[in-house]
């Protein structure tokens, strides 16, 4: 489900070369946008709706510009992105793996499969008073619950990127001799790397889901822990300068993510279609 | 059945593991109450009702908010796949909306809808929208042009194309799109209900862990699992029946 699918061009059309219609493409593109931004400005203005309910756009850019230049935003988003990421790399490093021997072993894949089957749709969120007893509310227990919710995903990734791995590849690279280790390295690793990549950019986006939950419910600064303090002190200004300020966060994930991927596959036939 | 043993025994494995491991007091049992304390205190909530209550609160508003994203999102993304001027004025809101994750809506939504039943119908419906829309719109638009040729040549009418062959197509997609959904659904309704909530699982889960009842506190996690590997589990059953045409 990637969203580069969703991209700026229209579908079956090509970049336009006549910039009167690049521009009323822009336009177009630009309308839905624009139009949300004027409805809110202007339902601020009449006093439509009670300010605490929308506040007036000035007032939440102003915040978001004191974030920026206090450094508020700063420490909060790399508190929370430390937290995020180390628990991404967690996953990452245990699922891998455990994804890749799951068809390799049958062992390991008899014993970890169901375990996955019931991990992958469960709210992993609920394990979170687990954690706090175990881990305490601090950085710890919420990078585990952020390495918890996406170990599963990791895993089914990296065992349907394997699985998928076509056998003329490797019957053609035995039949020139290549060792098993060869074999997996230089063969299966790279055929499984974009189902893999799939995964991992389902994974990071709901790392950050977790992390910011987690957040709110344990409190400890980061953009979650701050959103719930600005909704305690009935700040609305505050929650709606967080949504921004999260979704910026998580923009930059998504998108270093995709070109992360792009210059992993660049070799891949899809990096040519782009 | 066997076969179903065999799969499903290191589950059981694990399970005596843990009794093993809390019954020896290699794990303390202030971290972890043993797999029979925990499963003592499922039968009593069962018996007590509070599970079950829970439990229909939670049902009922995952139920509403997932049935508002599915209908709305296959608009959405159908709208997007087949009209090139809607999807350039949609495309960027949902390209915007896309990278949010999710939760940081919770506090926004208890301003504007309050700690109730609607707030958490809204976060969950926004929450599981894009995944239906990404879905439908991908599956819309991967539909195989000569399809729809073949469809219009031999008379079928706009209405008929998209609904005998467009959807079916299109069909596959949609239903990874429902799943995410589905999952997404269980995801933000525990973590509403844990954040702030009177009833449901979550808030169980949250005031039995406040109180110290571990035990119970597992069993209602345990519960909120098993739930949602069921409705995996349904769902799979369920497209593999829809898909059953497909080779």
């Amino acid at each position: 489900m990637s969203c580069e699918a969703i991209g700026a061009r229209l579908p079956g059309q090509a970049r336009p070369s006549v910039p009167w219609a690049w521009l009323q493409g822009a336009g177009l593109r630009a309308s839905g946008v624009i139009a949300v931004l004027a409805i809110w400005a202007v339902v601020g203005q009449l006093g439509l709706v009670r300010p605490f309910l929308l506040p007036p756009l000035p007032a939440v850019v102003a915040q978001l510009g004191g974030d920026l230049a206090s450094g508020g935003f700063a420490i909060s988003a790399a508190t929370t992105l430390y937290r995020a990421l180390v628990g991404f790399a967690l996953a990452c490093a245990i699922g891998i793996p455990v994804g890749i021997m799951i068809s390799r072993h049958r062992l390991v894949g008899w014993f970890v499969t169901p375990i996955v089957s019931v991990g992958f749709p469960t709210p992993t969120l609920a394990f979170l008073p687990i954690f706090m007893l175990w881990f305490g509310v601090f950085d710890l227990s919420k990078i585990v619950m952020t390495a918890f919710s996406t170990v599963f995903t990791v895993i089914a990734a990296a065992d349907a990127g394997t699985r998928g791995v076509e056998r003329h590849l490797v019957w053609s690279a035995q039949s020139l001799g290549a060792r098993r280790r060869e074999i997996f390295l230089e063969v299966m690793l790279p055929a499984a790397m974009p189902q893999i990549l799939t995964g991992l950019q389902v994974a990071l986006p709901l790392a950050l889901i977790v992390e910011v939950a987690a957040e709110m419910l344990m409190g400890g600064d980061g953009l979650g822990g701050r959103m719930l303090q600005a909704e305690n002190y009935a700040d609305s200004v505050g929650v709606y300068a967080g949504i921004v300020e999260i979704a910026a966060v998580g923009a930059v994930a998504v998108a270093l993510m995709a070109r992360l991927r792009y210059r992993l596959l660049r070799w891949h036939a899809e990096a040519a279609e782009r | 059945m066997t076969r179903t043993m065999i799969r499903y025994a290191p589950l059981l494995i694990l399970a005596a593991l843990w009794e093993a491991l809390t019954r020896l007091g290699i794990v303390p049992r202030s971290l972890l109450p043993p797999v029979s304390d925990v499963f003592a205190a499922f039968v009593g909530m069962l018996r007590d009702g509070s599970l079950l209550s829970n439990a229909a609160e939670s049902f009922g508003r995952g139920a509403a908010g997932l049935a508002a994203a599915v209908l709305i999102g296959f608009l959405l993304g159908a709208g997007m796949a087949l009209r090139p001027r809607f999807h350039a004025v949609i495309g960027p809101l949902v390209q915007a909306f896309y990278p949010l994750p999710k939760t940081a809506l919770v506090p926004l939504v208890m301003i504007w809808f309050g700690l109730g039943d609607i707030g958490k119908i809204v976060l969950i419906f926004l929450g599981c929208l894009l995944p239906v829309t990404l879905g439908t719109y991908n599956g819309v638009r991967g539909v195989d042009r000569v399809l729809v040729w073949s469809a219009r040549s031999l008379g079928a009418r706009p209405r008929e194309v998209v609904l005998e062959v467009m959807l079916p197509a299109a069909l596959p997609q949609i239903l990874t799109g429902l799943r995410t959904a589905t999952a997404f659904a269980f995801l933000l309704m525990v973590a509403s209900e844990l954040i702030i909530a009177n009833n449901g699982l979550g808030y169980l889960i949250g005031s039995l862990g406040d109180n110290g009842a571990y035990p119970a506190m597992y069993a209602a996690i345990f519960t909120v699992i098993a739930l949602g590997f069921c409705a995996d589990q349904a769902f799979a059953a369920l497209s593999a029946h829809l898909l059953r045409w497909r080779a």
